[in-house]
Order: C-alpha cells, then structure tokens, then sequence
C-alpha cells in the first residue's frame, strides 16, 4: 500500500512537464482552428448581407431583370426558376436514391449489385460539377434541340443523387436493429416494417441529406449554364431555357453596371436565405416525433 | 377427436375451443442441425416441449439456446448464410414447410427480446401495431387489445392514464412489460423470450417473473435465461445445453437437484459457465 504522502506520486513518477505542455498545445490549437473556421462562414454571410440587403423590396421578387444598363425590376424569374429546376432534381434524386438506399441497406447489404451502387455513388460523389451538365446538355438538350429547365432539373438530379444515396443509407443503418426485430417479430411483412418503424425513424437524417443536395443544386452554376442557359422572361414550360438564381449572379456579377452588380449580390442573398429556410423549416416539419 | 385433429397441417395455430390445454408434445424439434455460414452451432437437437407450461432453455453464451429459439420463429432467416437440417413441427406441422408462412407463424409465436425494444410510438400505438399491420381499423378493437394486453401485462393499472405517450418515457421494467403486451395483442399460442430480465434490476425481474407465471395459463413459453435461480423459479421444465448439443432436458425440479449428466451438474453449481 502507498502511503498517503505519495499518493499522488504516480508511482513514484512525476507526470512529465513536456506532456502537460502537449496537452495545452494540443487544446489551444483546436479551439483556435474551429474559431478560425467561423472566420470565413461569418464573413460571407457578412458580406452578402451588407452588399445586397439595400435592394431587396418585394418588386425584387415579382418584377424581371433590367435591361443591361438600366435600373429597377428584379429577379422573380430567376428564383421561380431555381425552384423549378430544384424541383425537377428533387422529383427524379429522391425516389431513385432513398429506394436505392433501401434496397442496399434493408433488402441485401451483401449482395453484389448493392456494392457496385455503393461504389458508384462514391465515385459519383467526386465527378465536377460542369461534367453533369455536360451530361445533362448531351442527353436532353441535343436529342430535343432545346436549353431546358428539364434539362437543367436532370443535371442537377445527377449532382445530387449519390449525396441523397449515401446520406440515406446512413439514415437507415442508424436504425436500431431491434426495430426491425420487434416489427418483423409480431408478423410484419418487409415492407410494413420499412414503411411503418424504419423510414419515419430514418426520415430526419434523411432529411438533413436532402437538404444538403438542396443546398448544392440551388446554387451551382456550371450544370445549369450548359442546360437551362438563362432567360429574361418568366418560365413558361419545363422545356424553355430558364433563368437561375446562380446563372444571374455569374452573368450579372460580370457586368460592367454597377445596379446588376448589387442585384447579383441580392440574388446571393436571396440564395443563401431560401436555403436557410427550408432547411429550418424541414427540420421543424420532420424532427422526432417521441424520443 | 375431431377429423381436424387428425389432420395437423389443416389445423390453424390460433387459440381455438378446441385446443387441449397440456396437451404434450406441442413443439417438436428432430435432430436439429443449424449453420451460420460453414459452421455448425446445432449439432442435432431432438426435444418436446410441451403446451402451456414452461419450458427454460440454459447453458453458457454460445451453447445455440438463443439459435434453437430464434428458430422457433424463423426469426434467424433475417441472418444471410444461414441454413439448417432437420425439422422444427408444432402442432405437427413442419415450420418450415412451404405452405406455412412466415407472417402467419410470426403472429403465432409472440417473441420478446433480450433489450426492451418498444416502437419509438405511444404505448397504444405499440400494442395495436401487431393488428394494424393484418389492415385492422376497429378503433373499439384496438381499444379493447390494449386494455386486454396491458392487463395480461400486469401493466395497466401503472399506463392507463397515458397510454398515448411515447413508450420510451417508460422505466426499463416497464418497456419490457410493454414487449410482452404487444407481443400477445396478435393472440399467439407461443411466447418466446430470449433473457427478457438480462437488463432489469432485481424489482423489474421479479415483475416479469410473477408474468411469465401468470402467462403460462394462456401461452406455452420458452425462456432463454442466463438466471439459473430464474429458470428454477419459473420453469417447469428445463433444458441444458452446451457447445451446441442438448445435454439433459426434463423436470426443471429434478435437473436442479438431481441432474443426470455430471455437466449439468456441473453447471448448475457454478463450477462452469
């Protein structure tokens, strides 16, 4: 038995100084890189806010964009047809990606084709942004010999589909086994206990992946420019070129007019806050339940 | 006897008039053989459990009680690589024949789990989901289940004024009473429990116990239990297994103060396992 005045001795050692001192190191320095990291985030917001807050009124919404050189109108045709194309995206992404993440989490997690999907939405996950557009532009626009909303709605579908995938299958593993257990122990079919005990448990984390993809399909630029180029007009069908809210603030960021260089970064604004929203109104709409 | 008796694969599993309460012989397993894979964890298990009594599987981990169990109900073919040889009847028809299926034997053989697993839904919704799910909307139906269940439960008394509150707000001895309710709303003749005390304080157990006394009126239960004091307390017969063979089954009085087999012996008074 130790007597009482070495106690803390640590069996006859001191705890060596240059340990301490690692882990102070080691704590200042994590606490000074996630500060740092606040620094770009914060900035942006910042920064959008001051430069395109003084031209949002609601004409910004409901009126078209100005001729080069003018001022006045807004940008209605380009949020409706960010939405739109987003739509589109979700439409196609969503019952493709969380039924692939079905079959490959609760029909055959072993099998063969459930590997391959799970490799290819990885690679996927990796591909430019530009070469789904790219894609997108050979498989839609040319057989129909039109920039289109579709088109720019499949583009996007693609960009998105293995974000939605993925996030999809965590959604389901992070369901308890037991759940499954219990549901298919009192007689459930497959598909009752996926329907009725394991979506609506997965449906949160399967929402914060939608809304990730969101968040990326409403702003990327490069798949939408090669297919839904951009318009002047309000959209009239999903197969006319249609304008976009990033299509706006590429083309209008680079003009020499110091009026469509504000709404470019009220359009950011605009941009940034949509997203914000849904994404807090999805997390109202489909927290849990019981807990 | 009734020509239907005679003919065992027409008969239905559920609770009928015409079911003879002990009735022997109920569940019938014949040189058993179970795979994971390449290996064998049953090697040959012949035994009879009889109905509407008690029948406590025990043995060290890894002995395939919990397999045979799980075999019961089929509820090891959710495993991929698994694949067995010889036969599991119960009132004298192959589980595995092609014409039983899966659903209708899962609703006739109610099984509650080693950790308490309640639906993340309310407590009523818990008991009435073994119904809702054969397309039942009886608002009076369900009503009347979970009263009926909750009671058999002895549950009721401590839910009745919250039965639309979640499940998970319950104590963990509850939750497990919970299972029990909802594993008896389909009606099942069967109740399978694989260590349903393992996780509950000595108060909780001894509720669950005092249940499975009470329910062996209605149901004929087999209990897995690491709890050799439990399977003395609540079985009527017991069975010993042991690297994946049954070493000794019979009066669960006479294995515990006579056992036959010098390993059962052995076990039982703790020298192994």
């Amino acid at each position: 038995m130790a007597s009482p005045e070495n106690f803390f001795s640590n069996a006859g050692r001191q705890t060596s100084p240059l340990r301490l001192l690692r882990n102070r190191v080691l704590t200042f320095l994590c606490v000074s890189l996630s500060l740092l990291t606040l620094v770009p985030l914060f900035s942006i917001v910042v920064l959008v806010v001051k430069n395109g807050l003084s031209l949002v009124s609601p004409s910004l919404f409901t009126q078209l964009p100005p001729a080069p050189g003018l001022e006045g109108g807004g940008f209605g045709n380009a949020l409706v047809g960010t939405v739109v194309m987003v739509g589109i995206s979700l439409l196609l992404a969503i019952p493709l990606g969380i039924l692939s993440a079905i079959y490959i989490n609760e029909y055959a997690p072993a099998s063969r084709l459930s590997g391959a999907v799970r490799v290819v939405a990885k690679l996927l996950t990796g591909i430019p942004s530009i070469i789904c557009g790219v894609f997108a532009f050979a498989v839609v626009v040319l057989p129909t010999h039109q920039f289109s909303s579709l088109a720019g709605g499949v583009a996007l579908s693609i960009l998105i589909l293995p974000t939605i995938l993925l996030t999809g299958e965590q959604a389901l593993l992070g369901v308890p086994k037991a759940f499954r257990e219990a549901s298919f122990g009192v007689g459930a079919t497959h598909f009752q206990t996926i329907w009725r005990i394991v979506l609506p448990q997965a449906l949160p984390a399967m929402m914060t992946g939608i809304m990730l993809a969101v968040g990326r399909a409403a702003g990327e630029t490069a798949p939408v420019i090669f297919t839904a180029l951009f318009s002047q007009n309000w959209i009239s069908s999903v197969m006319q070129p249609s304008a976009s809210l990033s299509v706006l603030i590429y083309n209008f960021a680079s003009l020499p007019y110091a009026y469509h260089v504000k709404m470019a970064w009220a359009a950011s604004l605009v941009l940034v806050t949509l997203v914000t929203v849904t994404n807090v109104l999805t997390q109202i709409v489909f927290r849990k339940k019981y807990s | 006897m009734t020509s239907e008796e005679n003919q065992p694969s027409s008969r239905t599993l559920e609770l009928t008039d015409d079911f003879v309460p002990g009735e022997s012989n109920f569940i019938k397993v014949d040189d058993f053989k179970f795979y994971y894979g390449e290996k064998r964890v049953l090697h040959g298990i012949t035994l009879e459990i009889p109905s509407r009594k008690v029948t406590a599987f025990i043995g060290p981990s890894g002995c395939g009680k919990s397999t045979l169990l799980r075999n019961f109900n089929r509820m090891n073919e959710l495993i991929p690589g698994i694949r067995h040889e010889g036969d599991i009847t119960i009132h004298g028809t192959s589980i595995f024949d092609p014409s039983v299926e899966i659903i209708a034997l899962r609703r006739r053989i109610g099984m509650v789990f080693q950790k308490s697993n309640p639906f993340p839904m309310s407590i009523y919704e818990n008991i009435v989901y073994p119904l809702r799910i054969t397309g039942e909307r009886n608002k009076a139906l369900f009503d009347e289940t979970v009263e009926r269940c909750l009671r058999s439960a002895a549950l009721w008394d401590e839910v009745k004024d919250r039965l639309h509150d979640s499940a998970l707000g319950l104590s963990g001895g509850q939750m497990q009473r919970l299972c029990i309710a909802r594993a008896v709303a389909s009606r099942p003749e069967i109740l399978l429990m694989d260590e349903p005390c393992s996780a509950l304080d000595p108060i909780a157990t001894a509720k669950v116990e005092e249940l499975i006394m009470e329910l062996k009126k209605d149901f004929t239960i087999v209990i897995v239990t690491h709890n050799m004091q439990q399977a003395s307390r609540v079985s009527d017969l017991t069975a010993f297994f042991y690297l994946g063979n049954l070493i000794e089954m019979g009066d669960t009085r006479s294995i515990f103060t006579n056992p036959a087999k010098k390993q059962t012996e052995e076990y039982i008074t703790g020298r192994f396992g």
